[in-house]
């Protein structure tokens, strides 16, 4: 298909841009394939803006007399309006905008047409490959394997081809065990504490159904992890209804007569559509132009979008509190275990793990838990805020463990090498973006279609210095500690940074912001010449005491 | 006052997080000292501060008694005793409740200062000298002399700033006109467009009254004002009330009465709807384990916020009348002084850059309190007055000016610390400042000579009370503020840093605050050493160019100047002086003051009832609701431990 099909009209002049906060913006508009575009003539301050297709979630249209207007509402939350001159020439574009920011196959989407405009220093196609994490994990304990069992994705579907699981279990074992957990998601290893050697594995739900098959290799499998005499925690990311609820379906949960030296906990995180509607919600309520105080709390209320980032947090905690305060070791499962089990599992090792709260270690995260792990991000991710076709598959689950990320991040500024720009350009990649890393649902598709040989990768950009230096957080200091967030709904905020981000002036914030780097960089220069100062003097006292005593 | 004896070792325990201690009643203080460990861990309470006392019904355990304080503290002591519970009730009730303002602490307090240096704390800030800065008396405005002796109002101080074509008898005729004889008096004064803010209570005008001198006054006040044609006269109060007034003879002015104004109600509420919203707020502050429903819709449901944002916006009002339209705005409520005072407060920091540094929000301080009434005491009833007087103007006042710095980071000169502070000594009653309503009364009861200032006390410790991002010359900092208005609704945020400030379990664990002012002042000593380094440098290099005798002599010279030889060498790394500073960013306040508290038993000091040091030895107290409450340890408590037994119970609740 030629994008030139759905193009009816390529260009349009006197364009009036209105975005909120800044004047208005008279240009020529222009429709590419991926890119809509709109540049002012004005030679002393041009302007460009440069919209994804597949950045717009919706759109509107309107008419006064011949002046056509579009209302575009992205993914990034933003709305922007456009006034155009001419209703054919403004039905034209609506409808092409429309097509072209719906199109089906992925194969079509930006991240395939990109070329990069800077050098590629380190292809992060590469750049956190489980065989390196792995090799992380054999520095500290030689109780697990990585296992290609799935190489060809034919015994779990949404697995990477290599996996990490306990040493005493054969990949024979791993396909029976497959076969008794939903999609073939098998217990695998998500994160070693070297502190006291607990781990935490993930998993989906076990089919036990109403007569409550089982699975002696399954249980040998979560066994395998436990210390001799030692308990472990499932936590169950549903209710105990729901989880029962799933037996008539062929799912279940663990019980305690199979799994005697593990105790299980429900610990009830919302999924899909009612996350979704609670997304359209809040950012509704955001949105909401009216003046009345009361109406945005019970807005921010009944969104409940702070009560899933409550629940998702303790849940996160509850994870952590078990690995490092009871010491015990933990198998987190939902149903599928590819959306809130994730969420739980990366959140957890934020607060466990120094190494997730840098730049690094938190793509390293990104990378092994959202992934590789099969986070359907292709399905999730499809629409945002403003959809108005409420298909089932979408649900802001990554965009809620960003959130809580930030959550923890404001309630320790000192403890995250980056900063909340850096959630927020991962908030805008995992919805639109011209590198291909949030592409598709699972590592299986990606390699079929041959991503990383096809598109660039997100890290591949985002890890060169001039890009680094905007996610940085100047405050940082590495804490080697477990930190442990509160959330009490006293400690809890909106996400102003992405929620108010087209509705507020972010002016002073952006001052304060940059003064506080102005205060930490001329603080870093000074100590920096003091020590070199210090090194000269000390050269020219040795220089000196050796002349004195020759 | 009779000095109560420490009732007989009284095993007292806080809620859920419970300690076991002694409760000692002083003539000042309730104490509570732990018996557990070495530390022996004090929480100290001002009288002052307590505003209620609840007795619980008896459980096995003893009685409790649960104590709310005016600084948003809570404890509950259960004490063993039924009869030891009902003694210790019976004195806090009337010792909480002085009859005299003898009584009050600021009486008894000596934070050991001489006389000289008390007379200069009170002149830190003072009334003419900051009419002077704005730049009156000038061609428009005067002192009047018509109110010494507080002969036309009393609750107006004796120097009054006016138009200076009101005449006495101008100004006379208006003060009859007016509520408790409050007439138009100037608030804050535009230097550069000459507009300007008066304040005055509502107008005697039932539903026909007039009066000639109060239509001249207004008319005075316009044309104090060359450039405008017109006054805006803005009534805070609803519409609805300001009519109801009308009936009782009260009211507000008409338009047709009065030339050339343009009158405008903004509807904020009076002060029995406020302490009732700031009831509920504190109701829902105290819920145990919330859900995130049950805190958003009681906050919504208290009206606090949407209080708040209404102060907001007629100071916004007022700024943009005189910053933007040149116009001169006369406010008043219904007497001119809860209302009037908040909203006006806010304007003039929202105009002038100078009431955002901390000597100016001192001095503006004095100014709300001279020119209208001294807010607080009256409202803050320290003395046993009548309940329904009291009202949360100035906490409202104070939490204003947070919201304005939570949008504007760069603009003041002081950080939420300052705020925290002075809103724990308008109760405490320590310093001299907040007590009475009128200058009269202050005059009277002699406060200057007998009591100690607060803001010489801040102004001692500003180190501490510093914005570090503030910049004089930031463009944040200068000129009016202009605070996004729509919409806006969600820049009004919950101050948990006030409201469940003893709950520290909920605040982040991190101070940015901190953080920078600790990079701060290792950058001030950079530049110090930095200097010294050069000068060595210089000095070593002319040195060496010359002969090896004078060289070992400049040496000696260069020890006298403070640095060691063993400091030079190359054994001090960076590391080593980053580390040394290091461990300041993550210490917190409160922790800071952990160091002092051994002196507070032995030693009346300063200290003792800073808000920083009851905030500290809280941590052990009152309703720490461990449910909501995350494990301790983390970032920047050093045990990481100290709270095991609590954590089980946070997120094993099944």
């Amino acid at each position: 298909m030629e994008f030139a099909e759905l193009i009816k009209t390529p260009r349009a002049d006197n364009v009036v841009l209105h975005r909120p906060f800044y004047p208005a913006v008279e240009g020529t508009l222009c429709l590419t394939g991926h890119h809509l575009i709109l540049s002012s003539r004005r030679q002393d301050n041009a302007e460009e803006l440069w919209l994804l297709h597949s950045n717009i979630d919706a759109i509107e249209k309107r008419f006064v007399g011949s002046l056509g207007t579009i209302i575009i509402k992205c993914k990034d939350l933003r709305i922007i309006q456009l006034d155009i001159p001419g209703m054919e020439e403004c039905l034209n574009i609506a409808s092409s905008i429309e097509a072209l920011s719906t199109l089906d196959s992925v194969t079509l989407m930006y991240p395939f047409f990109y070329r990069p405009m800077f050098e590629v220093v380190e292809d992060g196609w590469h750049s956190f490959l489980p065989e390196r994490e792995f090799e992380l994990l054999s520095s500290v304990t030689n109780e697990w394997r990585l296992s290609y069992v799935n190489k060809e994705f034919s015994v779990c579907p949404s697995y990477p081809p290599a996996v990490t699981v306990p040493k005493s279990i054969d990949d024979e074992a791993l396909r029976r065990v497959a076969t008794f957990r939903h999609g073939g998601r098998f217990p695998v290893l998500s994160y070693y504490h070297k502190k006291n050697g607990m781990v935490m594995m993930r998993s989906s739900q076990p089919l036990t159904g109403t007569n409550g098959r089982r699975c002696k290799e399954d249980s040998a499998l979560i066994n395998a992890t436990l210390r001799a005499g030692k308990r472990g925690y499932i936590i169950d990311t549903r209710s105990l209804n729901v989880a029962q609820q799933a037996r008539a379906k062929g799912g279940g949960f663990e019980q305690e007569v199979q799994y005697p030296q593990w105790r299980r906990i429900h610990k009830s995180v919302e999924r899909y559509n009612i996350l979704q509607e609670s997304l359209i919600k809040l950012v509704e309520a955001c949105n909401d132009q009216s003046h009345n105080m009361d109406r945005w709390l019970s807005k921010l209320e009944a969104s409940n979008w702070l009560t899933h980032i409550k629940e998702i947090l303790t849940a996160a905690c509850l994870a952590a509190q078990c690995i490092d305060r009871e010491g015990a070791s933990v198998l987190v499962h939902g149903t599928e275990g590819t959306d809130s089990t994730l969420q739980i599992t990366s959140l957890a090792q934020i607060i466990l793990d120094p190494r997730c709260r840098t730049i690094r270690g938190f793509e390293a995260l990104v990378e092994r838990e959202w992934l590789q792990a099969g986070h359907p991000f292709q399905q999730r991710c499809a629409q945002s805020a403003y959809s108005n076709s409420r298909q089932k598959c979408e649900s802001p689950v990554f965009f809620l463990f960003l959130d809580c990320v930030w959550q923890i991040l404001r309630q320790f500024p000192c403890s995250f090498e980056f900063n909340e720009h850096f959630l927020i350009m991962l908030f805008e990649h995992a919805y639109a973006s011209q590198f291909g890393t949030f592409l598709f649902n699972n590592e299986s598709e990606r390699s079929k279609l041959k991503l990383p040989q096809k598109t660039m990768s997100l890290w591949s950009w985002v890890n060169r210095p001039q890009e680094l230096s905007k996610f940085k957080n100047p405050l940082f200091e590495a804490n080697s500690l477990v930190i442990w967030p509160s959330v009490a709904p006293q400690s809890l905020q909106l996400w102003e940074g992405v929620f108010l981000r087209w509705n507020r002036s972010s002016k002073f914030l952006d001052e304060a912001y940059e003064e506080m780097n102005n205060i930490i960089e001329y603080n870093k220069e000074l100590q920096a010449k003091v020590n070199a100062l210090r090194r000269q003097l000390a050269e020219l006292e040795t220089d000196d005491g050796m002349q004195e005593s020759s | 006052m009779s000095h109560i004896p420490p009732p007989p070792c009284i095993n007292s325990h806080f809620e859920q997080k419970a300690a076991l201690g002694t409760l000692y009643l002083t003539a000042t203080h309730v104490i509570f000292v732990e018996n557990m460990s070495e530390t022996r861990k004090e929480t100290w309470i001002l009288h002052s501060q307590i505003s209620s006392i609840e007795k619980q019904a008896t459980t096995a355990t003893g009685c409790p008694l649960l104590i709310r304080c005016k600084n948003f503290q809570i404890i509950q002591l259960i004490i063993p005793q039924e009869r030891d519970c009902h003694d210790v009730y019976i004195s806090l009730i009337r010792l909480a409740r002085p009859v005299k303002y003898e009584e009050l602490y600021c009486f008894s307090f000596n934070p050991k200062l001489d006389k000289e240096e008390r007379e200069k704390g009170w002149k830190l800030v003072g009334l003419s000298e900051e009419y002077n800065r704005m730049g009156v008396p000038n061609n428009y405005w005067q002192i009047s002399d018509v109110n010494r002796d507080y002969q036309v109002c009393d609750s107006y101080p004796t120097e009054v700033y006016v138009p200076k074509s009101a005449t006495a008898h101008i100004i006379v005729g208006s003060s009859k006109f007016r509520s408790r004889r409050r007439f138009p008096a100037l608030s804050y004064y535009c230097k550069d467009n000459n507009a300007s803010i008066c304040r005055s209570s509502q107008p005697l005008s039932g539903f026909s009254a007039r009066c000639l001198e109060d239509e001249q006054m207004l008319q005075a006040i316009r044309k104090a004002n060359p450039g405008s044609n017109f006054i805006y006269v803005v009534d805070t109060r609803p519409k609805l009330n300001a009519m109801a007034n009308r009936a009782a003879g009260k009211g507000y002015e008409n338009e047709d009465n009065y030339s050339n104004i343009k009158f405008q109600f903004i509807g904020i509420e009076n002060i029995h709807v406020m302490r009732s919203s700031l009831q509920k707020m504190l109701e829902v502050c105290e819920l145990k384990s919330p859900s995130m429903n049950d805190f958003l819709w009681g906050l919504e449901n208290s009206g606090w916020l949407k209080h708040i944002k209404a102060i907001m916006d007629a100071g916004i009002f007022i700024a943009k009348a005189v910053a933007e339209e040149g116009i001169s705005v006369l406010v008043h409520c219904s007497d001119g002084w809860d209302r009037t005072a908040q909203v006006c407060s806010v304007a003039s920091l929202l105009l002038d850059p100078f009431y955002r540094t901390m000597k100016g929000f001192m001095d503006s301080y004095w100014i709300s309190g001279y020119n209208g009434n001294i807010l607080h005491y009256f409202r803050y009833g320290n003395l046993d007055g009548d309940p329904k007087e009291i009202s949360p103007v100035i906490d409202q006042f104070i939490e204003c000016v947070w919201q304005l710095m939570e949008q504007f980071p760069c603009a003041f000169e002081f950080n939420e610390r300052f705020l925290i502070h002075i809103q724990h000594h308008i109760y405490s009653c320590q310093f001299g400042n907040f007590l009475c309503n009128t200058q009269k009364e202050r005059r009277e009861l002699k406060i200057q000579e007998r009591t100690y200032s607060l803001w010489a006390h801040l102004w001692k410790n500003r180190a501490d009370y510093m914005n570090p991002l503030y910049r004089e010359d930031h463009s944040q900092t200068q000129g009016t503020l202009r605070p996004q208005t729509a919409p806006c609704n969600f820049l009004y945020k919950f101050w948990s840093g006030m409201y469940t400030r003893f709950e520290k379990g909920m605040h982040p664990r991190q101070s940015v605050t901190d953080y920078l002012m600790a990079v701060k002042e290792e950058t001030q000593q950079l530049e110090e050493e930095l200097e010294v380094l050069e000068q060595r440098l210089a000095d070593l290099k002319k040195v060496q160019s010359n002969n090896r005798k004078e060289n070992s002599k400049q040496q000696d010279q260069n020890t006298h100047l403070g640095l060691s030889a063993s400091n030079n060498s190359i054994a001090n790394t960076p590391q080593d002086y980053i580390n040394n500073v290091k461990s300041f960013p993550s210490r917190s306040p409160s922790q800071g003051d952990e160091e002092d508290s051994a002196l507070i038993l032995t030693q009346d000091n300063l200290k003792s009832s800073d808000p920083d040091l009851s905030a500290n030895s809280d941590q052990e107290s009152g309703v720490e609701d461990l449910s909501c409450r995350s494990p301790s340890g983390g970032g920047c408590l050093p045990s990481e431990d100290s709270g095991k037994d609590s954590d089980e119970a946070v997120f094993l609740t099944v």
